[in-house]
């Protein structure tokens, strides 16, 4: 598992208040994982704040599940 | 009009999590005044504050895992938690729990706060500035919003009748819980959770109190000597939190289910001093205005009442204020009533404040017990009045007034009594 998917899963572990082994890359935040629109507003904030970089709206609407995050992650953090 | 009684109480306050441990601390004389020593105070002018205990559930103190999840806490202010914690219990205590959609249509909620979450705009204003509005949790808004203990209280019991709150500083509390009994008096619903909660212990409340002139600043060094209500040496009231809920339910849909019954809400009263943001007016009459429609609403005479818990708050000028206002409510019967400010020991819980006082005057009533008002060593007035110094006093008590006055002028009164068929 790399670096930002651990980095990655801790966050929506923290956030989402939900067992670690249910955070697969698969799992879709709103979903799996009890989410709501607001809870999904403020994991991308906190993903920016742990890679510091910035995730456009328009980029923030494609990323519903755990794995889009760690892909975006890998391709765009610094 | 329909009768309303009180059928469920819950309780957050700084003596601890739940009514009967913090009533058997108030009335053995326990003191929850401290120095503040979870953030710096170093700079502030007042350094204590009566604070929710927070430990374990197990010795009463306030466990917040007990009352909502913890994903949900980091969300929202103490004040919307504490609000939780309280309207939990009260709807235990009632063993009222609406399942089917006619009993939840006919429970409301009406809580109020007096700021509301000012911590976290404090935190969220600093982190705003230091790092730019992509910062912001989209939770920062509905986290604070006062009516949001309200609408979490509302959406964790599924009570889908009136959703209300109040706003009106430190008479919050019983404005809400006056308000919530005219709802059930007038249908609107059958069953209220009603109260007040408040989480203001923070450096910007204290320093803006403290700018006010509100607050005690000469016992930072001895805290349990700081909230001294009709003490000669008191000089402003010491800051607390937490939250009160009452159960409102309309006389028969109690009985029908066989609810026990602490007391009937049969006075309301509320009155607006037109005089100054902060101070009360001199000539107590807006308080005395108060009392009247309080008593007139309850068609009894004053005389009748037998233990009155006040506003109260230690301040210099507002405590012989009310006094004033008391005696002039009742002339020759002054000497029969006792009236005890527990904010001695609880502090002032602002917005929450009415509320928790309307419990510890049903709880009155239904011990016959008189809570004592702390360190009131020297009297600044002479008065027939009894002010249960220092110690808890036994006496007969069927009949209560409960006032909280407030910054704007803004006055309420309750008046309940030991329900009888």
């Amino acid at each position: 598992m790399s670096d930002i998917s651990e980095r990655v899963k801790k966050i929506v572990v923290e956030h989402l208040g939900v067992e670690a082994d249910k955070v697969s890359d698969n799992a879709s935040f709103i979903d799996d994982l009890g989410a709501d629109s607001l809870d999904t507003v403020e994991l991308v904030m906190a993903f920016e704040e742990e890679f510091g970089c910035e995730i456009p709206d328009d980029a923030a609407e494609t990323i519903l599940t755990v794995g889009d995050a760690i892909k975006f992650l890998e391709k765009n953090s610094a | 009009m329909r009768r309303v009684v009180i059928t469920g109480l819950g309780l957050v306050s700084p003596l601890g999590s739940g009514y009967e441990t913090g009533w058997k601390r108030l009335t053995s004389g326990e003191n929850a005044a401290k120095r503040i020593d979870n953030f710096d105070v170093s700079d502030l002018s007042c350094q204590v504050a009566c604070q929710v205990p927070r430990a374990t559930a197990a010795d009463g103190s306030f466990n917040p895992n007990d009352w909502m999840e913890h994903k949900e806490q980091r969300k929202v202010d103490d004040f919307i938690i504490y609000a939780m914690g309280a309207a939990t219990q009260a709807l235990q205590d009632a063993g009222w729990k609406p399942t089917s959609y006619e009993d939840q249509t006919r429970t409301g909620v009406l809580i109020g706060s007096g700021i509301g979450g000012l911590q976290g705009i404090e935190k969220t204003s600093l982190l705003f500035n230091d790092k730019g509005p992509r910062r912001v949790s989209p939770f920062f808004i509905p986290g604070r919003l006062i009516n949001l203990a309200s609408g979490y209280v509302s959406i964790e019991h599924g009570l889908k009748g009136p959703n209300h709150s109040v706003v009106t500083a430190c008479s919050t509390g019983a404005h809400a819980i006056g308000d919530a009994s005219r709802l059930v008096a007038f249908g609107d619903a059958d069953v209220m959770l009603a109260g007040g909660t408040e989480s203001p212990v923070c450096r910007l409340s204290l320093a803006g109190f403290a700018a006010c002139r509100a607050l005690s600043t000469n016992f930072n060094d001895a805290p349990q000597k700081a909230s001294r209500p009709y003490d000669r040496d008191r000089d402003g009231f010491v800051m607390g939190e937490g939250a009160g809920v009452v159960v409102v339910e309309e006389l028969e849909h109690a009985k029908a289910r066989g609810a026990k019954i602490y007391a009937e809400i049969i006075g309301y009263g509320l009155s607006g001093d037109a005089f100054h943001i902060t101070a009360p007016a001199e000539d107590g009459d807006g308080a005395f205005r108060c009392m009247t429609a309080a008593v007139k609403r309850a068609g009894i005479d004053a005389a009748d009442i037998d233990y009155i818990n006040p506003t109260g708050l230690s301040t210099p000028m507002g405590d012989e204020i009310e006094l004033g206002a008391v005696e002039r409510l009742f002339g020759n019967a002054a000497g029969k009533v006792s009236m005890s400010s527990t904010k001695s020991a609880t502090g002032h819980l602002l917005g929450a404040a009415g509320a928790v006082e309307a419990i510890f005057s049903v709880l009155a009533i239904r011990d016959n017990i008189a809570p004592p008002t702390l360190n009131l060593d020297n009297p600044s007035v002479a008065t027939a009045i009894d002010l249960v110094p220092h110690k808890a006093r036994r006496r007969t008590i069927d009949t209560v007034l409960s006032n909280s006055f407030g910054f704007g002028g803004t006055n309420a009164s309750l008046v309940m009594r030991r329900y009888a068929a």
